[in-house]
């Protein structure tokens, strides 16, 4: 797997700190939801930074997208948010990831939880299902901290509207939305209970997010009786 | 030299500590991992080598805490790029424990608690390269960084440092683990960057 160049086409404004990047690789292999992208920037005296990314949508010819997060005094985020301009190269190599991933052949219910950021890859699975046209059930439980901070909001209301079998729950930690019922709260049983699915119908979880978050509510759903060989995880450290 | 994107800079280079390529310092203790967490209880915790004849060598927790204890400050790096530098832990050289395992095996595949394994070359456990580790910065190692114990193999990429470890099977064959099968490399030596296969 060698560095390709690639260029960005285009870019779409997520939240105040977040945008995602629709980058041009020519000859792109085909991706799996859930994998990731190393992308490098040079320096012009020849230093160099890479990072990896999460694949938040399925190839689309040569295209692939990434949403990235500016961490504040982060080396390569603030620059691909603030400082990339369309056009302008960039070196990527991928796909990478072998484990975190859903394939559309797969037939059992799927219950996704996001943590903030941790949405993307998760949003490539919706985004997959969607484009196979595939009937399998899919639920998101999406921890943000307000209202503000949800990436792909207007799709993912698309997506509930169009899409059968798939079901949105927004769990806020610090300001809910006008009229919403309820306190903020973090991720917590009753909301795994209630947005989840109960373990004898045998889902597979994919849960990304901080590593509290992911301890956390992984360890709420083996509590619950799933198995931990159906609760697969995605840990966003610092990628500044 | 790669491909220049303009305007980017890059961190300041002046003073930085050499890190292997591809890698960032962070003073945080990232994790990753593949699933839960699994809660091992140190009463019914157990360290098993297993020699390709079949021989078992078993420790309990008590017979490993009162084998020779060293306390190694390493370098450690992640395959998602963060290293971190000086980091300090205690525990038991494995020379210490294949001391009196009689083996021709050349390869070595970890296994843990909660079904993750990885593999190595047995000379990358062996002199004073690697460590089964029960603390880290002076107390109990978290179970979300591996404890109760952990395998510390600090040339290589971190995820060869199998976290809550429970044994080591000695093999005349290599067998690829957990993340090897998944497409990341076989050996992992992060100053030559091997992250994934074919590098």
């Amino acid at each position: 797997m060698s560095w390709q160049p690639a260029r960005l086409v285009h870019r779409r404004v997520e939240t105040p700190t977040a945008q995602t990047l629709v980058l041009q690789v020519p000859g792109w292999a085909a991706h799996l939801p859930g994998q990731h992208v190393d992308i490098r920037l040079t320096a012009s005296d020849g230093y160099q930074a890479a990072r990896s990314y999460s694949l938040a949508a399925p190839a689309d010819g040569d295209r692939v997208e990434v949403t990235v997060q500016r961490v504040p005094d982060g080396e390569v985020s603030p620059f691909l948010v603030e400082g990339y301009r369309e056009g302008d190269p960039v070196e990527v190599r991928g796909p990478i990831g072998g484990w975190f991933i859903w394939r559309p052949a797969q037939t059992e219910p799927v219950l996704l939880v996001a943590g903030g950021s941790g949405v993307v890859p998760l949003m490539a699975m919706i985004r997959a299902r969607r484009a196979a046209g595939n009937r399998v059930p899919f639920r998101l439980i999406y921890s943000v901290r307000t209202p503000s901070d949800v990436f792909y909001a207007e799709e993912l209301r698309h997506r509930v509207r169009d899409d059968a079998g798939l079901d949105v729950a927004y769990v806020y930690t610090r300001e809910t939305p006008e009229g919403w019922r309820g306190e903020p709260h973090r991720v917590g049983l009753a909301d795994v209970s209630a947005h989840g699915w109960p373990p004898n119908l045998e889902p597979v979880a994919y849960i990304c997010g901080p590593t509290g978050f992911v301890e956390a509510v992984s360890d709420l759903l083996v509590g619950l009786g799933h198995p931990a060989g159906r609760v697969r995880t995605e840990r966003f450290g610092p990628t500044g | 030299m790669g491909i220049v994107t303009p305007g980017f800079a890059g961190r300041p280079r002046s003073g930085a500590p050499e890190l292997p390529p591809g890698q960032y310092l962070t003073p945080d203790f990232p994790v990753l991992s593949a699933g839960p967490t699994p809660r091992v209880p140190q009463e019914s915790w157990e360290f098993v080598i297993t020699t390709e004849t079949g021989v078992e060598h078993r420790w309990s927790w008590a017979q490993m805490m009162a084998l020779p204890q060293e306390a190694p400050t390493v370098d450690i790096h992640c395959v998602t790029r963060w290293s971190k530098l000086g980091t300090r832990w205690q525990g038991v050289s494995l020379d210490t424990l294949l001391d009196g395992v009689d083996t021709a095996a050349g390869y070595v595949l970890a296994h843990s608690y909660g079904g993750y394994t990885t593999n190595l070359p047995l000379d990358d456990l062996r002199a004073g390269q690697a460590w089964l580790v029960h603390s880290y910065d002076g107390a109990d190692l978290p179970a979300e960084h591996g404890g109760p114990a952990r395998l510390l193999v600090p040339h290589l990429y971190f995820w060869k440092s199998a976290k809550w470890v429970r044994g080591i099977r000695l093999g005349l064959e290599d067998t690829p683990g957990f993340w090897e099968t998944a497409g990341y490399h076989d050996y992992g030596d992060p100053w030559r960057e091997q992250r994934y296969q074919g590098d």
